[in-house]
């Protein structure tokens, strides 16, 4: 939904993300037990004052159906809870509790994400996101598709390797403060990195994101009830989520129309943006839509290192949305812009924009 | 379950193809072979339970909240969300706390003869249910309540797996009431 009139004030009020490269001793509800527990904590509220509980996961990344109803034992769904799940990031789990929040019959709500790509392989588990009948059984990975929409941004002119090795180098320098980053370097330059042979032509390791086990936890209240809650809420201004076609043919994959609707129904440059934390799991996406969500150059660009630092298949956008809010709640930045996406090469984006008091 | 070799409804009658496609075989159905390989790593629960079950002991967990004992143990007491790290041993006795018997078999489970019966054990200790099969009795003698011991595996075939105990059978105690059987994590550990 668009900033505007008519609409509740709803803030996030607590986060909680914990990334590694591997969880090698935890499962999910272990994961999710400590998560869930700091997030409500933080604000002092049990699962009892929580009003709509919302999740994202993949049973794909999982390898078990039905794998969210195992990790409802790290919420203590009983007595029986209002609850639901995305088959999605967790930052569109948000979107729907937000949605609840709107409603108005709740006035929290508790919303996570969570994956362990470790158990299995990203790139192959992401094929199988594609149509089943022309895409999938011909199995291109999620590296080679992102190769592709590098290939056609480099040779378009429309952006340089060393504009590619710059976003890459971004994210390994903001990410030496961040505990969750899982690939950092103070010392990492440009020259460096252009001189690694590439994995998926012309993209090089250090284009692609950083893969890594984890989760992210967030708690968003209403009103006066997240005034109450702590001391500055970061209100969720605008949320809007838009998709561009499914079938990649369709599309010219240096452009993402969504993510630039997205951001323009939320009124993103309608303001100064302090940060903006933006989930792109390559520098070529990152770089596509830095460009799409139009981010001028005052805005400091993922100052978690984003993706590219630690990428959680399913959390990965609720962290760029919990990581802004930590900031503005903070008093570090007044006004942000958190993006996620989802599907394949950009297709689906969601963007909101938080606000301090 | 369906049969994929059968095509469905609306392709079980003939395909009328175009003038221009005449002679050409048409097209009934594609298949998309799906593939994927998991490395499963189980929780540290989940390991410490099936290490000691290849040993014949069963492992439970105690919850901090009341000392409700949750069998297997998953590191976590699902009705409150809450961490758990005591461990207790179980014994391998208890009572059928609920059952089904089933006409139909088990693939891959040629052993088993049917109707067999599949019943909820609440072994002696735990505060909720444990999936087996009761055997060693006549179907129709399985009640709730009724004492079961387990039966477990020879000693060169244990191993961490779900699959140690063969079977649940009756070890002639004095049944349970069934007021008191069954479930009793959830409603209360006020009565025993």
């Amino acid at each position: 939904m668009a900033e505007g009139a008519g609409q509740r004030d709803v803030a996030v009020v607590s986060v909680a993300v914990r990334q590694e490269e591997a969880l090698t001793d935890e499962n999910e509800v272990q994961l999710l037990v400590d998560l869930v527990n700091r997030a409500r904590n933080a604000v002092g509220l049990s699962q009892a004052e929580i009003g709509f509980t919302c999740s994202g996961s993949s049973d794909f990344l999982a390898g078990q159906a039905f794998s969210f109803v195992q990790t409802l034992d790290a919420v203590g769904a009983f007595p029986p809870i209002s609850e639901s799940h995305v088959e999605m990031d967790g930052a569109f789990a948000l979107y729907e509790a937000w949605v609840k929040l709107q409603i108005g019959d709740v006035d929290t709500a508790l919303v996570y994400g969570y994956g362990k790509p470790s158990a299995g392989s990203v790139r192959d588990v992401l094929a199988l996101q594609l149509d089943p009948y022309y895409l999938a059984p011909l199995w291109p990975d999620a590296h080679a598709l992102a190769a592709l929409q590098a290939r056609l941004l480099l040779d378009s002119g429309t952006v340089t390797p060393e504009a590619l090795a710059e976003v890459a180098v971004r994210s390994l320098h903001n990410a030496v403060g961040n505990p969750n980053a899982v690939r950092a370097s103070a010392e990492a330059t440009p020259e460096e990195l252009l001189a690694a042979e590439p994995v998926a032509d012309p993209l090089r390791a250090s284009d692609l994101a950083q893969v890594a086990d984890g989760g992210c936890a967030v708690v968003l209240a209403a009103g006066e009830r997240a005034r109450a809650l702590c001391e500055r809420p970061a209100w969720i201004r605008g949320i809007d989520h838009r998709i561009d076609g499914h079938a990649l043919g369709t599309r010219d994959l240096t452009r993402a129309p969504s993510a630039a609707m997205a951001a323009q129904e939320v009124g993103a440059s309608s303001d100064r943006l302090d940060i903006a934390e933006i989930h792109g799991p390559t520098t070529s996406q990152e770089w596509i839509l830095q460009r799409e969500l139009g981010i001028a150059g005052g805005t400091d660009v993922n100052p978690s290192g984003g993706a590219l630092a630690a990428d959680t298949l399913m959390a990965s956008g609720l962290i760029r949305i919990a990581e802004a809010a930590a900031r503005v709640g903070a008093g570090t930045a007044d006004r942000a812009l958190a993006h996620a996406t989802s599907g394949p090469c950009l297709q689906q984006n969601l963007v909101c924009v938080l606000e301090g008091d | 379950m369906t049969d994929p070799d059968i095509p469905p409804r609306a392709l079980a009658e003939a395909v009328v193809t175009p003038e221009a496609l005449a002679g050409l075989e048409p097209v009934r159905s594609v298949r998309t072979p799906i593939r994927l390989v998991y490395d499963f790593v189980p929780s540290a629960a989940a390991q410490a339970y099936l290490r000691a079950y290849a040993e014949k002991r069963i492992l439970g967990h105690r919850s901090p909240v009341d000392g409700a004992v949750f069998v297997p143990p998953r590191g976590v007491d699902p009705r409150h969300g809450t961490a758990i790290d005591e461990t207790v041993d179980l014994a391998d006795t208890g009572h059928v706390g609920n059952f089904c018997v089933t006409h139909l078999p088990i693939p891959g489970r040629d052993d088993l003869e049917v109707p067999y019966v599949s019943a909820w054990i609440h072994l002696d200790g735990a505060d909720i249910g444990f999936l087996g099969l009761v055997a060693g009795c006549a179907t129709e003698e399985v009640r709730i309540g009724m004492r079961v011991r387990a039966v477990w595996k020879p000693d060169e075939q244990l191993g961490p797996t779900a699959e140690n105990v063969l079977y649940w059978e009756p070890s002639g105690e004095p049944d349970v009431p069934v007021g008191r059987a069954g479930n009793r994590a959830w409603r209360g550990r006020t009565d025993g």
